[in-house]
């Protein structure tokens, strides 16, 4: 459906986007997460025409979008981060221009609008002009473009941003009954709100692609890497001493415990595996009481945090 | 291409610059009118208001044109038409054309003036005509170059300063000519200039290569735009 292909680009000496390859399938939902500036806006703009690669091919449903634009942009209905309103329009006529050059045929052109409209809740206003709306309704419009024509492809730049609680609640259900016919592909810096309509995620930080997997997936990963809490009796010293005998546990961090004679430690499985047992057995060995055991679960949130952070470090290392 | 025309020629009169540019324009051919034709020396022939106001329209034009592209831009609704499975040359050619209607319109209006004039005297109606039509032509090179230099920027401020900047250049371009020591390029250069053309066919010629002259700018500018508008998606 959508193919991109070794996606790059440069902005003088800023690489924003490095070397980006995905495949988009039918039928699904697909969400851009990364920290601000991670290049999902300047991906989302090249994958609609809007700006061109430095290098790389973006194909849409076959066609080229540099070599055969009107064809693959026919496709896509897109939002951009800020929604492209003539403020000097009113909603109903702004859509109707939208439709025009979107070339929605006459004879579609009314029906096709209406359910836009009704789809985002813009009956109310059509007759109002976009100029005195407030940024909500603003960006139901921007939406309600998006979706003129219904075309098979949805992309859609921070769809949530300015609305209140409500609505976005309602926007994620418009977006997941879109899911159901269309492709769908929606940015968002907010993790809950990717977990909670994506079937698939494709975590970007730096431009580059780091991670990609189905939601599913993406958490059971999260599981497992799990770090344990311990506090244990004895002196400082010998605990550090004692862990360096096994290798198979890393310590994370040692610090002293609230109560005297305790330390508070965390450690980590060098391998994917539970060693809640292997611990215990462990301080046993070594005459080291755990007075307390902990097992963190690392979220999606923390997953993330650690795909983005990683790569921050690897550039701060590099440069 | 037509979605784009007509979106933008409401535009022009859903804000002032529509109005603005219409009264500018024809507040100063009704001046000249009067003075020329109805009063004063009684000339009997329309073609010296058009020219006169020719200067008018270094100031005129720029109101037109400053936001056409650079508005677009500046609010970011080139990413609606740039996204839409339409080309640029027909979103550039669009816009284009409806600045040149709403200065058809200037035209239009003006067209009465020698039907006026016939009233009291005896008018010749093909050099009246002839130099309308080279006004309406040398105005649309005129706004070819305020599009092509709205294009190149975000603000429209700066693409009115501009386009001021540029057809004032132009309109001196024959009294700089004059001056110049070396007689081919003064005679170069003054062939450049739009004011003299036009004077000629207010000395009753109809002047054709200057006609297919201005068409030329005119599409000269267009295409540079589109080649502008094209080019700012690799930056």
């Amino acid at each position: 459906m959508i193919e991109v292909r070794n996606l790059t680009k440069r902005f003088g000496e800023h690489l924003a986007v490095d070397n980006l390859s995905f495949t988009v399938e039918k039928g699904q939902i697909y969400g851009f997460l990364g920290p601000n500036g991670a290049g999902k806006s300047t991906t989302m703009n090249m994958m609609t025409g809007y700006l061109g690669a430095t290098s790389g091919q973006v194909v849409i449903n076959g066609h080229d979008i540099l070599e055969e634009p009107e064809e693959a942009k026919a496709c896509i209905g897109f939002l951009p981060e800020m929604p492209p309103l003539y403020t000097d329009m009113t909603v109903l006529e702004y859509l109707k221009f939208a439709a025009e050059v979107k070339k929605i045929p006459r004879e579609k052109r009314w029906d096709a609008i209406e359910e836009s409209m009704e789809r985002t809740g813009l009956l109310d206003v059509a007759e109002r002009v976009i100029k005195n709306l407030s940024k909500g309704y603003r960006q139901r419009v921007g939406l309600a473009q998006a979706l003129l024509g219904m075309p098979p492809i949805i992309i859609l730049d921070e769809p949530t941003v300015g609305l209140d609680p409500k609505q976005i609640i309602e926007i994620r259900d418009l977006i997941k009954g879109l899911g159901r016919e269309h492709t769908v592909i929606l940015s968002s810096h907010i993790l809950t709100e990717i977990s909670a309509v994506c079937d698939h995620i494709l975590i970007i930080s730096h431009g580059k692609l780091v991670a990609s997997d189905t939601a599913e997936n993406l958490a059971n990963r999260a599981k497992h890497t799990h770090t344990l809490h311990l506090v244990v009796k004895g002196e400082l010293e010998n605990i550090r001493a004692v862990l360096e005998e096994d290798s198979e546990l890393e310590q994370v961090s040692l610090d002293p415990g609230e109560e005297e004679g305790t330390v508070n430690l965390q450690l980590a499985s060098r391998h994917e595996e539970d060693i809640r047992e292997r611990a215990f057995y462990f301080f046993a060995r070594h005459q080291c009481p755990i007075l307390g055991m902990s097992q963190e679960k690392v979220s999606l949130e923390e997953l993330f945090l650690e795909l983005t952070g990683e790569e921050e470090k690897k550039d701060a290392g590099s440069v | 291409m037509l979605a784009v025309f007509k979106r933008e020629f409401r535009s022009y009169f859903t804000s002032v610059t529509g109005y603005l540019f219409m009264a500018v324009m024809l507040f100063f051919v009704g001046l000249y009118f009067t003075g020329y034709n109805l009063s004063g020396s009684y000339y009997a022939s329309f073609s010296y208001p058009l020219y006169s106001v020719n200067l008018i329209i270094m100031f005129a034009v720029p109101i037109l044109t400053m936001r056409s592209l650079a508005e677009d831009r500046k609010s970011r609704t080139d990413q609606l038409l740039l996204t839409s499975p339409i080309s640029v040359s027909r979103i550039v050619l669009g816009k284009y054309l409806a600045m040149a209607a709403v200065y058809a319109l200037v035209c239009v209006i003006c067209a009465l003036g020698p039907l006026v004039i016939s009233q009291y005297g005896t008018v010749n109606l093909k050099t009246d005509y002839s130099m309308l039509l080279a006004f309406f032509l040398s105005g649309c090179a005129y706004l070819a170059i305020g599009l092509w230099i709205s294009s190149l920027t975000e603000s429209p401020v700066l693409a009115c300063v501009g386009t001021f900047g540029i057809l004032l250049i132009l309109y001196m371009i024959s009294d700089i000519s004059s001056i110049l020591p070396i007689d081919a390029l003064a005679s170069a250069l003054s062939s450049l200039s739009i004011r003299d053309r036009l004077q000629s066919f207010a000395y009753n010629l109809l002047d054709i290569p200057s006609l297919f002259y201005f068409l030329s700018i005119a599409g000269f500018f267009v295409f540079l735009s589109i080649q502008s508008v094209n080019k700012r998606r690799w930056h």
